[in-house]
Parts: C-alpha cells; structure tokens; sequence
C-alpha cells in the first residue's frame, strides 16, 4: 500500500470512529440531565422556567463535545490537509 | 461538497473576496435594520399600536428578563450588545427558510467572530463595573494558583462559543444538502425544520453563555444571589 491509500483509508476508518465514539458520552450525560430534570419538574412545577432554562444551557454544554468530535470527522473528510498535500505532491509526479 | 459558505465567492478582484458569508451577513444586517426602522418610524406610547410594535416590544422585554434572570443587575446596559447577539444569530438561522440560503454562522470565521466580540465584551464590562484592578483581582479568586486555570478557562470558552455554533450550523447544512441528493422528497423538508429548531436554541444558548459570562466577570466581589433551591432526589 503506498502513503495515498493509507492517509486516505486511516482518515476515513478514524472519520467515522470519531463520531461514534464521541456521541456515545454526550448522549448518556444528556439523558441522565433530562432525568434528573424531570424529576425537579415533577417536585417543583412552578420552578419550571429555572428548570427549563438551565437544563437547556446544560444541554448545549454537553453537546459542544459531540460537536466537536463531528468537526474533527468533517476535517478529516472534507478539508484534510494531508490528503491535499499527499494529493499535490502525487500530481506533481 | 461545499463545507461552508466561504468557499462561494461571488466577486473576486485581487485577493479581495466577496464570498458568500459576508454577502449573507450584510443581507441580514439590512434585513434587520430596514424591519426596525420601519417599525420605529412611528411609535405610540399608548394602547393604539401596530403590531409590529407590539412584536418588538414582545421581544425587548423578553430579551430584558432573560438578561435579569441570569443576574444582571441594571438589563438595559447589556440589552445592545446581549440582544444584538441573539437576534443577529436567530435571524441567521430562521431566514435558511428562503432558497437558496447559506447561513453565514455555517462559516468559522463569523462565529469566531462573534465569540471574540463576547471575549472582549466580558473584561470591557468587568472593567466598567468594577475598576481596572477589581477586574484583575478575580482572576486571582479563590486562591492566587488557579490564575494560570482561569486564563486558560477564558480562552477555552471562548473558543467553545465559536466551535458549538459553528459546528451546529455546519451539520444542519450539511445534513440537509446529503439527504438531498439521497431522498429529495420528506426527509429534508423534516431535516429544514430540525434545523430552524436548533438554530433558534444555539442562538439563545449563545446569548445566554454570553449574558452568564458578563454576570460572572461584573459582580464577583458581591454574594451570588441565592438561586433557585433544587430539590433533593429522593
């Protein structure tokens, strides 16, 4: 295998782990937010417009790891710059 | 595949670019400046209104109360810099209704752009509220090691701002231009609305980290106000 199959197949094999991998943490902590969320609700109706408001903050800062993970996969698919450079230099041959 | 709207340029002379980012944002921008100043043209304090008016009004005040439920003391100082954040981005996102459309905070740099204006925000207020060595002095809270921690915490979430945002952006886009070329018929108009959900929560999770940010950086030498007691689980 020369060095544009294995950038090219490790960029891709490590895209698609990055995602998985990265949204299996988030999504066990937003459920668990959700939860203890609903219980607070139940407990305290009317402490409803704190509740909702803070539990939506703390699920977007769980989210931005997911997030970053899906930027991370989108480099390395879309704008990966050993590809470009691997690609450039094989051009040039 | 496009991966974001920088990469379509409109206008090109030298190395000055007219991509499609800035042409988006200054779209929005007269956008949101033409529908207030035809609404202001004519306000009425009393009962008689229009209703856009009462649509901006609904919209000031509710801005206003977030603001003071984070705990800004004095809303009105924050509302310009808190609000424009939030319609700016809200506006981003809801107007991917119209075809054709690229939002401009699908691209890097205008959401880095926005995170730095709330990473100089925070010590321009700080500053303002509590005196250059006031400001300073928090960095050194609760004891003088954690100086190098609240430097880097300060940078970190900055870049986080700009990074969720974007990243948000970026996957509904991407999302919705894939499912069109696999299944062109429900499932984008599904995804569209998805989209126009998340878009109106990032923009105000963007504003309300930005408003925490502010109460966080203008009143730590005061007690925190008590807030709302939760419940034990039981």
């Amino acid at each position: 295998m020369d060095s544009l199959t294995i950038i090219a197949v490790a960029s891709i094999a490590i895209a698609g782990l990055c995602t998985g991998f990265g949204c299996m943490g988030p999504a066990l902590a937003e459920g668990r937010a959700v939860a203890t969320a609903l219980t607070s609700l139940a407990q305290q109706p009317d402490a409803s417009a704190t509740i909702t408001r803070t539990l939506f903050v703390g699920l977007a800062m769980i989210e931005s790891t997911a997030i970053y993970c899906f930027v991370v996969s989108m480099i390395l698919i879309f704008a990966n710059p050993f590809w470009n450079a691997a690609i450039a230099r094989a051009a040039l041959r | 595949m496009r991966l974001s709207p920088d990469q379509w340029i409109f206008w090109q002379h030298g190395f000055v670019k007219l991509n499609a980012t800035i042409v988006f944002t200054w779209a929005l921008m007269l956008l949101l400046w033409l529908g207030s100043w035809l609404v202001t043209r004519r306000l009425s304090p009393d009962h008689r209104r229009s209703r856009w008016q009462n649509l901006l009004e609904i919209v000031i005040t509710g801005i206003e109360q977030q603001i003071a439920d984070v705990g800004l003391r004095q809303p009105r100082r924050y509302l310009g810099f808190l609000g424009t954040l939030f319609l700016f981005v809200a506006a981003a996102s809801l107007c991917t209704i119209v075809p054709g459309y690229d939002p401009p905070t699908g691209s890097l740099s205008t959401t880095l752009a926005l995170a730095l204006c709330v990473f100089v925000a925070v010590p321009l207020y700080g500053i303002r509220d509590q005196g250059l060595r006031g400001y300073l002095r928090s960095y050194l809270e609760p004891t003088v090691m954690m100086l190098p921690f609240n430097i880097i915490s300060e940078l970190s979430r900055t870049l986080a701002l700009a990074v969720r945002l974007f990243g948000n952006m970026m996957s509904g886009a991407m999302i919705i231009a894939i499912l069109l070329t696999i299944t062109p018929f429900l499932f984008p108009i599904v995804m569209t609305a998805l989209g126009l959900l998340t878009g109106m929560v990032q923009a105000y999770i963007f504003s309300i980290l930005a408003a925490v940010y502010l109460a966080a950086a203008t009143h730590t030498g005061e007690t925190e106000p008590a807030p709302a007691p939760s419940p034990e689980p039981n």
